[in-house]
């Protein structure tokens, strides 16, 4: 079975459609117009750059380059996370938490499986070893970000009943308890429930890829399987690993609440 | 011995505070709104930064593990909080002392805390805050909600609580009249400095 190439024609084909929804939220003044044009922009630009890159990474493999371009996507990831909590930890702590976790947990979970499951050689493979990062890094960047913010939120809501246990004796693990639990439940909510929906609602888009790049659809089935427990299982440690740490910097050695960590919390002090 | 002992506290824009409260005593403490107050209680109970030294019996606070301090030097704080559905769920189920001489019967345990009013709330949490049967007290305000009556019954259970266990006292109220009831002498916190109210 042989790959039908696409062409430049086929993606105009199929942006015509983007532009259409783009049309349509303009005449219905839904303010998404322009952040739509330039998401679009962006994925292909994006999208095409990363294509050339895994083209060279592809030809000259070597696990110095694997390595740079794994630490590249890991930033990128940090960032991402940072950008996505409305109250941050100030400093380098936003961006430290959520890059330490997903470093701890997607790349412990893409070696695992490259030396193990996969036993492809080298172990660093690039074809295989970049998809398979980007795939966790992509997932348990959104487990993080959501475990966080929900994480600093709660804290931040509901910030006199955690000093009203405080005042009690609790611990600062046990005034931050059940936030912890919720942050991290929220985190994980989005992996369990793709599970939950794989193969009944929805196809998944790497075995999609590989069906219709002419992979045995059983094949593609198992390779699925594969990614959804290792998604699973980076998003649970990375989730827990970064709310635990978030949930011990909200407090000081005194367990003290200390939301003047937070960006936007000056006014409390 | 003294039980509570203050020495060069600072924090937020107050002090540097030197105090001493002798074991069992009961200090009244006012101010005008803004001036510190509960800001005070919460540095003693080391919920906020601050500089300074607090001892209690001779323990330095910065000596004591933060848990056990605030279960020692307990705070009473103006507003209370409840994070369970029912009562009893903070009392760990079992009926605190006191309950019924704040005018509760036990039953109020399996009542849900929405719909308890303001006033029951404040009285609940003294009894509870009383449960951790701290050797120091810091009340903000603990009848700011209350009638005559439940005001009574409050000052009646502190002040037996004080003799009996020889609890340090600081409460905070804007009523000289009760100042003068619970307590032996009155101080004022005025532009970040402790200062005798003779008023």
């Amino acid at each position: 079975m042989t790959i039908v190439p696409l062409s430049p024609g086929d993606l105009l084909l199929a942006a015509t459609l983007v532009l259409a929804v783009a049309g349509l939220s303009w005449r219905l003044r839904l303010g998404v117009t322009a952040a739509m044009l330039v998401a679009a922009l962006r994925t292909t630009a994006q999208l095409l750059l990363i294509g050339v890159v895994l083209r060279v990474l592809f030809a000259h493999a070597s696990l110095g380059w694997v390595a740079v371009m794994a630490l590249v996507m890991l930033l990128a990831a940090g960032r991402e996370v940072r950008a996505r909590q409305r109250r941050r930890f100030l400093g380098g702590w936003s961006f430290g938490l959520g890059t330490l976790s997903m470093f701890v947990s997607s790349f412990a979970v893409a070696i695992l499986a490259l030396v193990t499951m996969v036993g492809v050689e080298p172990w660093w493979e690039p074809r295989y070893a970049i998809p398979l990062l980007g795939m966790l890094l992509g997932n348990t960047m959104t487990g993080i970000a959501l475990g966080l913010d929900r994480l600093t939120q709660s804290a931040w809501e509901r910030r006199e009943v955690v000093e009203a246990r405080l005042v009690l004796g609790a611990t600062r693990s046990e005034a931050i308890a059940d936030a912890r639990r919720d942050a991290i439940r929220s985190g994980m909510i989005p992996i369990v429930n793709a599970m939950a929906a794989a193969g009944i609602v929805s196809l998944p888009g790497m075995m999609t890829g590989q069906i219709l790049a002419g992979s045995p659809p059983l094949t593609a089935v198992q390779y699925q399987i594969l990614i959804m427990f290792l998604i699973a299982g980076g998003t649970g440690l990375g989730t827990i690993a970064a709310v635990t740490l978030g949930a011990r910097r909200l407090f000081d050695e005194r367990h003290r609440l200390r939301l003047d960590r937070l960006a936007g919390a000056a006014a409390l002090s | 011995m003294s039980r509570l002992r203050v020495e060069g506290l600072r924090f937020h824009r107050c002090g540097p505070l030197d105090l001493v409260i002798e074991a069992g005593e009961c200090v009244a403490l006012s101010g005008p709104s803004g001036s510190g107050k509960t800001l005070l209680l919460r540095a003693l109970a080391d919920l906020d930064l601050h500089e300074g030294r607090v001892w209690l019996n001779g323990t330095e606070c910065a000596a004591t593990p933060a848990p056990d301090w605030r279960r020692r030097v307990g705070l009473l704080s103006a507003e209370s909080r409840w994070w369970h559905d029912t009562v009893g769920e903070h009392f760990d189920g079992a009926a605190p002392e006191g309950l019924e001489r704040l005018g509760f019967k036990p039953e109020v345990l399996a009542w849900s805390v929405a719909r308890l009013s303001s006033g029951e709330r404040q009285r609940l949490a003294l009894l509870r805050l009383l449960a951790n049967r701290p050797e120091a007290l810091l009340l903000d305000e603990p009848t700011a909600n209350l009638d005559g009556e439940a005001t009574a019954r409050v000052e009646a259970l502190v002040a037996d609580t004080r003799k009996r266990t020889g609890a340090a006292l600081l409460w905070v109220t804007h009523d000289p009249a009760q100042a003068r009831r619970v307590a032996g002498r009155s101080l004022r916190l005025e532009r970040g400095r402790l200062v005798g109210d003779d008023a």
